[in-house]
């Protein structure tokens, strides 16, 4: 039977511990603001990039002359996987579920006989995945968006610069990105998407129709250079937009898992400090009754 | 007047009327006004003129990391990496982050690295080029 002091102590500690998961949650949703500001702003341009796309490939055949970021290496033997985690934990199922998700897919593949290479961004992704396939690790990228400003686009562009110099030494044949992406404030989605070789994603299709539309009504586009060449410097540049928009929607997916965990952590402490306040008062009055029982006893017997 | 805009991957830079753009297209420089015919060119690393009260006189000169434009009778959307107002070099700092690559570049190992320090390099050369 635990003693009165040890009730005191029980519920000071949980008292202690709910002002921190208070202040986690109320930190958190001020950072996801943060980042969901950025990436509303990021929007302009992954729309502006979508819409060049479109017009160029709409004149170019994509056979097995095009960029090979665009036709791939012809074969799917070596596949790489960037898995998007944060850096931290305390914020629920958020990095569980992606790295579930990425053993599932590490095991279909070497199930089916491919080989497998790994680039992790965010130091939970590489802590979890060095323990069991530590070999297939090729890089890891850490403390990306540690910054005031949240995720730069630089830091992405050193992550893409390293995906496409190892594509260039034919280090892979397809490279998949595996992050969550950011639905709502309540749920984040681990998704993976294929990065190279490029397929166009819905609304760049969306794009090209409008524009066959448009351009029966419109002076026709020049391209300076040739289409093609155009489109070899694009499709690197699209990758790097495709790793920052995949970046920014953990970055704030991160942070609303964290806030959404810290609030429900808030909740459980305030029912813990109840729980035990009430077993407190009981253990309390218990012994005032327990003494005045003595006390009255021992009157009598006199 | 022309509806220009500057767009970097974080954010839109500059989205105003001008009345004249130079932009160093890959094929050379090329000056944008209203009326320009729909074009999509690559741009190379250098600096975009920017003319806003007159065709004599330059208002803003921008450095950029190279992209690409894309124009239209009556708007101008530049997409570039980087950007940066010419003003606001820092000539000193670009030159500390140059030899601090340079430095770098000794120790690289893996050609992917070195490549990207290249990369990098080139644009923080032109970069200081635009400011002398």
């Amino acid at each position: 039977m635990p003693s009165l002091k040890d009730y005191r102590d029980r519920i000071a500690s949980v008292k202690s511990t709910k002002k921190i998961t208070s202040a986690m949650k109320m930190v958190a949703a001020s950072k996801l603001k943060r980042a969901q500001d950025k990436a509303e702003k990021a929007q302009p341009y992954a729309d502006a990039m979508s819409k060049v796309m479109a017009r160029v490939a709409a004149g170019v055949q994509i056979g097995a002359g095009s960029h090979k970021l665009l036709a791939g290496t012809g074969d799917d033997q070596t596949h790489l996987l960037l898995v998007v985690t944060s850096d931290r934990g305390l914020c629920g199922g958020f990095n569980g579920n992606l790295l579930r998700q990425t053993k599932i897919m590490i095991d279909e593949l070497s199930g089916l006989g491919k080989a497998i290479k790994i680039v992790t961004v965010g130091r939970k992704g590489y802590d979890f995945l060095k323990r069991e396939h530590k070999d297939l690790i090729v890089k890891s990228f850490m403390d990306i968006g540690r910054t005031k400003s949240g995720v730069e686009f630089t830091e992405v562009a050193a992550v893409a610069d390293y995906i496409l110099g190892m594509f260039d030494e034919n280090e892979f044949d397809v490279c998949s990105v595996l992050g969550n992406e950011f639905r709502s404030v309540l749920s984040q989605v681990p998704t993976a998407s294929q990065l190279i070789p490029f397929t166009f994603r819905e609304e760049t299709i969306d794009n090209m129709e409008d524009n066959a539309e448009e351009a029966s009504n419109e002076t026709p586009y020049d391209f300076e250079p040739e289409e093609e060449e155009i489109l070899n410097e694009l499709l690197p540049k699209n990758i790097s937009v495709q790793i920052f928009r995949i970046l920014l929607d953990s970055a704030a997916g991160e942070q609303a898992a964290r806030m959404t965990a810290m609030d429900s952590a808030t909740r459980n402490a305030g029912d813990k400090i109840k729980d035990l306040t009430l077993q407190y008062n009981r253990a309390r009055q218990a012994y005032i009754t327990k003494e005045l029982i003595e006390i009255i006893s021992g009157a009598e017997a006199v | 007047m022309i509806q220009f805009e500057l767009v970097s991957p974080e954010k839109k830079l500059m989205s105003e009327g001008v009345i004249m753009a130079v932009i160093p297209g890959t094929e050379g420089d090329f000056g944008v006004l209203s009326g320009h015919m729909p074009l999509i060119a690559n741009v190379r690393t250098g600096v975009v003129e920017i003319y806003r009260e007159n065709m004599t006189q330059v208002s803003e000169r921008v450095f950029i990391s190279g992209g690409f434009a894309d124009v239209s009778v009556e708007q101008c959307t530049l997409l570039a990496e980087q950007a940066i107002n010419v003003n606001d070099i820092d000539k000193a700092d670009v030159d500390t982050q140059i030899a601090k690559i340079e430095t770098n570049i000794q120790s690289a190992t893996s050609d992917i690295d070195i490549k990207s320090f290249h990369k990098k390099l080139d644009i923080l050369r032109a970069m200081a080029q635009s400011v002398a």
